[in-house]
């Protein structure tokens, strides 16, 4: 009996370890290109192959994931997976040793705390893109918004993003530079428990990033203002300076930067660098 | 008249009527799931016949139609109290609050509840136990309490379900007696196994079979003269059944007895013969004696059994109560033939 | 004191009390692992500014109150399903026990289209003058709906256990059913009871996804700890971190007092031996 289970137990050991050695050698089969060396290949270059991890903010879902399919299309023998969150959560992920090979985020913030930890090489976040707020409002504007003074109209319930995340710091830069107070009924960590507040009715307004209100297609209706041009969010992005794929990475940033992806980003109503 | 009571119930195969005159005490007999608990659960509204009416003094129990509509009160408008066989001391209260809840119950005012309730105590000599918890309490204590509790609430009609069944043989007696004392002029029904209940409690005894009622009458005449084998064997007496002839009767199995008639009988009529084991003598020949006076009724052992310091002798018939000394005697073992004799005039013939 | 009885065969096997103990484990080291990240020079400072005491003290007032409501109508619901016989009665349970295992957002999104200012019952009180959204009230609501299981369950099961023998012994003593309930049931049960209003506490303190979704996040109006901690994340972990250690304390002591009371049930086990 003691014998028997023993044998069992060996032999799932055996099992282990050798899947495990087996795991280790297909993750690293990709990276063992020598050549690795060599400063940011042309995108052009035909050795590209082997599986990288982008990070990116959650706003960018949409466009990221058109993105990634056309460059695996671009470059047979390619993978790129994507995960999508909050810059912060990201970069607590990074930070706390999750794999990734390139890091998007959705302020200059969340990719100097990456930068000052020395994760990024300090040069080598390039900007690729850049929002500005919007108002939400649910279709049919019940309350009537025209104008960002409208949102602080008492009766007027409006949501915004809490002044720790991204989209809460540009609506406290809006409000500082044209001196209206919102008095909001929520402040939501998230752009999406904005979104869903406008869009379930129970708020009149909100205001998140242009990106989102295209994204939400039908359910809110966009309002521009032009006072949203004074807290213009700047979108960096770079390759994490561990990545073991630090070719392919580096080619996934310059597709990114380049003139298919900036079409798309622009489609999605991303600004221009 | 105090209640008056009829319910078919079905699903148990339940069909009752029954009558309890005031001050009068009733024994409900009968061999297990014989419908004696659902007797007093209908009576006290805890189940719900499919038909029947009943009606404690002035007050409608229930009136239901074949179809099941019609009056049906609660529990709690009936003014009847049930003992069980566990005392079911409400855990959380103290014995004198256990014993006042009735009283509160009705709307009584706190401090009269507790003067009533210790009236109560005081009866049944449990005065030094009010401020105990029912943990605290021996099996005996809690039903003298459950008993004060029950009386407390002052019903028109009590229920007694085996109260004595759960209790040390020591501890029985004296509850039996304190029963004998508050009963003797309620209105209540007691269910019991306990012949000795019977004889000591109720005025009157019902025997309950199979959801019917086999034999009801004054207790001594339903004990002593069983119509039915269950109270024939809960009175502890052979009982034979047969047909009426001049002077005797012959048995179903065709032995012809020379009895004492309890009046006259035509020849012809079912009769059925109660004979004491005690009076029973055996022998393993049959008897040389033509003493017209004795019956002799053949049979073989199919049970031995000790009861105190005798040996009850069972044939198929008959069984005879003899010391152990004659069993051993006359070697008797299971199969073996034996003579039962007795005589005529401990032979008590009754019509049924 | 008593003395704690030891049984004289405990007969556990071996490899049993070594799961436990990895199981155990499990549960125990992500608590030390943060205890450990608690940056107790500035743990004082962390927890008493105005935002944290702030949130502290909506949570503790919305959970009594979650709480309260959670007895008010769980006591009749648990007699009605542990006393009563009816058609769809085991549908109705499981009805009852949803948000038991339903995720708290879709328990919020539900509550949305309930009371929310277009939902089912929502629009009748927006007539009436009665606002639930965005409120503290939404906040109870959210929490009492995913407590309320809790103190269901418990106390259906313990009414099951004591059973109806003493009830009916008080009905035949006189007492109508309402006094049989609070004079017999309700102190049978109340160890059972407390235990489930404690439970009830810690769910309702401890809710998150529902209130974020339904109620919204607004210092002193609807941002309760679980929402501070998640918003401090952003910006401040340890903050999150410090904040998060005085809910953990608090569920401790929770669930302490409602062992204890599950405990000092005895005198109903002896009673029924």
């Amino acid at each position: 009996m003691t014998t028997r289970t023993s044998a069992i137990a060996a032999t799932l050991l055996t099992a282990a370890v050798a899947f495990t050695l087996a795991a280790c050698s297909s993750s690293g089969s990709g990276t063992e290109t020598p050549a690795a060396e060599t400063p940011s290949a042309t995108a052009t270059a035909p050795a590209l192959e082997g599986s990288i991890t982008v990070f990116a903010a959650a706003s960018l879902k949409g466009t990221f994931t058109e993105l990634a399919d056309e460059f695996e299309a671009a470059n047979p023998g390619t993978t790129i997976e994507l995960n999508f969150a909050g810059s912060s959560d990201l970069v607590t992920q990074i930070t706390e040793g999750a794999p990734a090979d390139v890091f998007a985020s959705a302020d200059e913030k969340n990719m100097a705390k990456l930068t000052d930890a020395g994760l990024i090489d300090a040069a080598a976040p390039v900007d690729f893109a850049t929002n500005v707020l919007e108002i939400a409002v649910p279709p049919t504007n019940p309350a009537g918004i025209a104008s960002f003074a409208d949102l602080a109209k008492p009766e007027v319930k409006t949501v915004i993003c809490a002044a720790q995340v991204p989209c809460g710091a540009a609506t406290v830069t809006v409000e500082q530079a044209t001196g209206v107070t919102l008095t909001p009924v929520s402040e939501e960590s998230s752009v999406t428990d904005v979104l869903g507040k406008v869009t379930s009715g129970e708020a009149d307004a909100g205001l998140v990033y242009v990106t989102d209100v295209i994204a939400a297609g039908d359910a809110v209706e966009g309002i521009e203002f032009p006072e949203s041009g004074e807290a213009v969010n700047t979108y960096p992005i770079a390759p994490i300076t561990a990545s073991k794929s630090a070719k392919l990475a580096q080619a996934f940033v310059d597709f990114v930067t380049g003139s298919v992806g900036q079409g798309v980003l622009a489609d999605a109503g991303f600004g221009k660098r | 008249m105090t209640l008056e009571f009829a319910a078919v119930l079905r699903s148990r195969g339940f069909a009752v009527q029954l009558t309890v005159a005031a001050g009068e005490t009733v024994a409900v007999l009968g061999p297990n799931g014989a419908g004696k608990s659902t007797l007093l659960g209908v009576i006290a509204g805890l189940i719900r016949p499919d038909s029947g009416r009943a009606r404690l003094n002035e007050r409608v129990l229930f009136d239901l139609g074949e179809r099941g509509g019609g009056r049906w009160s609660r529990p709690h408008q009936r003014g009847v109290s049930l003992l069980a066989q566990d005392a079911l001391l409400f855990p959380h209260l103290s014995a004198l609050d256990n014993v006042a809840f009735g009283p509160r119950s009705a709307g009584v005012p706190r401090a009269e509840s507790d003067s009533r309730a210790r009236a109560w105590l005081e009866r049944v000599d449990a005065v030094d136990l009010a401020g105990r918890k029912p943990a605290q309490l021996s099996g005996g204590q809690a039903q003298r309490i459950a008993v004060a509790r029950a009386l407390a609430s002052e019903p028109d009609l009590l229920l007694l379900d085996e109260p004595m069944a759960a209790l040390d043989v020591s501890v029985a007696p004296a509850l039996r007696r304190m029963l004998r004392d508050v009963l003797r002029d309620r209105s209540a029904i007691i269910v019991t196994h306990d012949v000795l209940d019977a004889f000591t409690l109720a005025d009157r005894v019902v025997v309950l079979e199979g959801g019917r009622i086999v034999d009801a009458g004054p207790t001594r005449h339903v004990l002593e003269r069983p119509s039915t084998t269950f109270a024939a064997g809960l009175a502890g007496l052979n009982r034979l059944a047969g047909t009426a002839d001049t002077e005797s009767v012959v048995t179903d199995a065709g032995d012809r007895l020379r009895v004492r008639f309890t009046e006259p009988v035509a020849p012809g009529v079912r009769v059925a013969v109660a004979v004491r084991p005690a009076l029973v003598a055996i022998a393993v020949e049959a008897p040389a004696s033509d003493d017209p006076a004795t019956n002799v009724v053949a049979g073989h052992v199919i049970d031995l059994e000790t009861r105190g310091d005798l040996v009850r002798v069972r044939s198929g018939t008959l069984a005879a109560d003899v010391t152990p000394g004659r069993v051993a005697d006359l070697d008797v073992a299971l199969g073996t033939e034996v003579w039962f004799s007795f005589r005529a005039e401990d032979a008590l013939a009754y019509p049924q | 004191m008593p003395s704690r009885r030891r049984p004289a065969y405990a007969g556990v096997p071996g490899w049993v009390v070594v799961v436990a103990v990895v199981g155990a484990a499990f549960v125990v080291l992500p608590l030390v692992a943060m205890v450990t990240r608690v940056n107790w020079a500035e743990f004082v400072p962390l927890i008493t500014s105005e935002s944290s005491v702030d949130a502290l003290w909506l949570s503790l007032r919305t959970s009594l109150t979650a709480t309260a409501l959670c007895v008010l109508l769980g006591v009749p619901m648990a007699v009605v399903l542990a006393r009563t016989d009816f058609w769809g009665q085991k549908i109705l349970r499981s009805l009852v026990l949803l948000p038991l295992v339903l995720p708290p957002v879709v328990g919020g999104i539900a509550l949305l289209y309930t009371f929310g200012r277009r939902g089912l019952l929502g629009q009748s009180f927006e007539a009436l003058g009665v606002t639930i959204a965005f409120s503290t009230t939404a906040v109870v609501l959210a929490q009492t709906f995913v407590a309320l299981p809790f103190l269901v369950l418990s106390l259906e099961g313990a009414l099951r256990t004591v059973g109806t023998r003493y009830e009916a012994v008080g009905a035949t003593l006189g007492a109508r059913p309402t006094t049989v309930l609070r004079r017999i049931t309700l102190p049978l049960v109340l160890p059972a009871l407390v235990s489930g209003a404690v439970l009830s506490f810690a769910r309702a303190l401890g809710e998150f996804g529902a209130t974020l979704t339904f109620a919204g996040s607004l210092q002193g109006v609807t941002r309760t700890l679980p929402l501070e901690i998640y918003l401090q994340r952003e910006t401040d972990p340890d903050a999150a971190v410090a904040l998060s250690l005085v809910l953990v304390v608090v569920a401790v002591i929770v669930v302490a007092v409602a062992h204890q009371a599950g405990e000092s049930n005895g005198f109903r086990r002896r009673a029924s031996s």
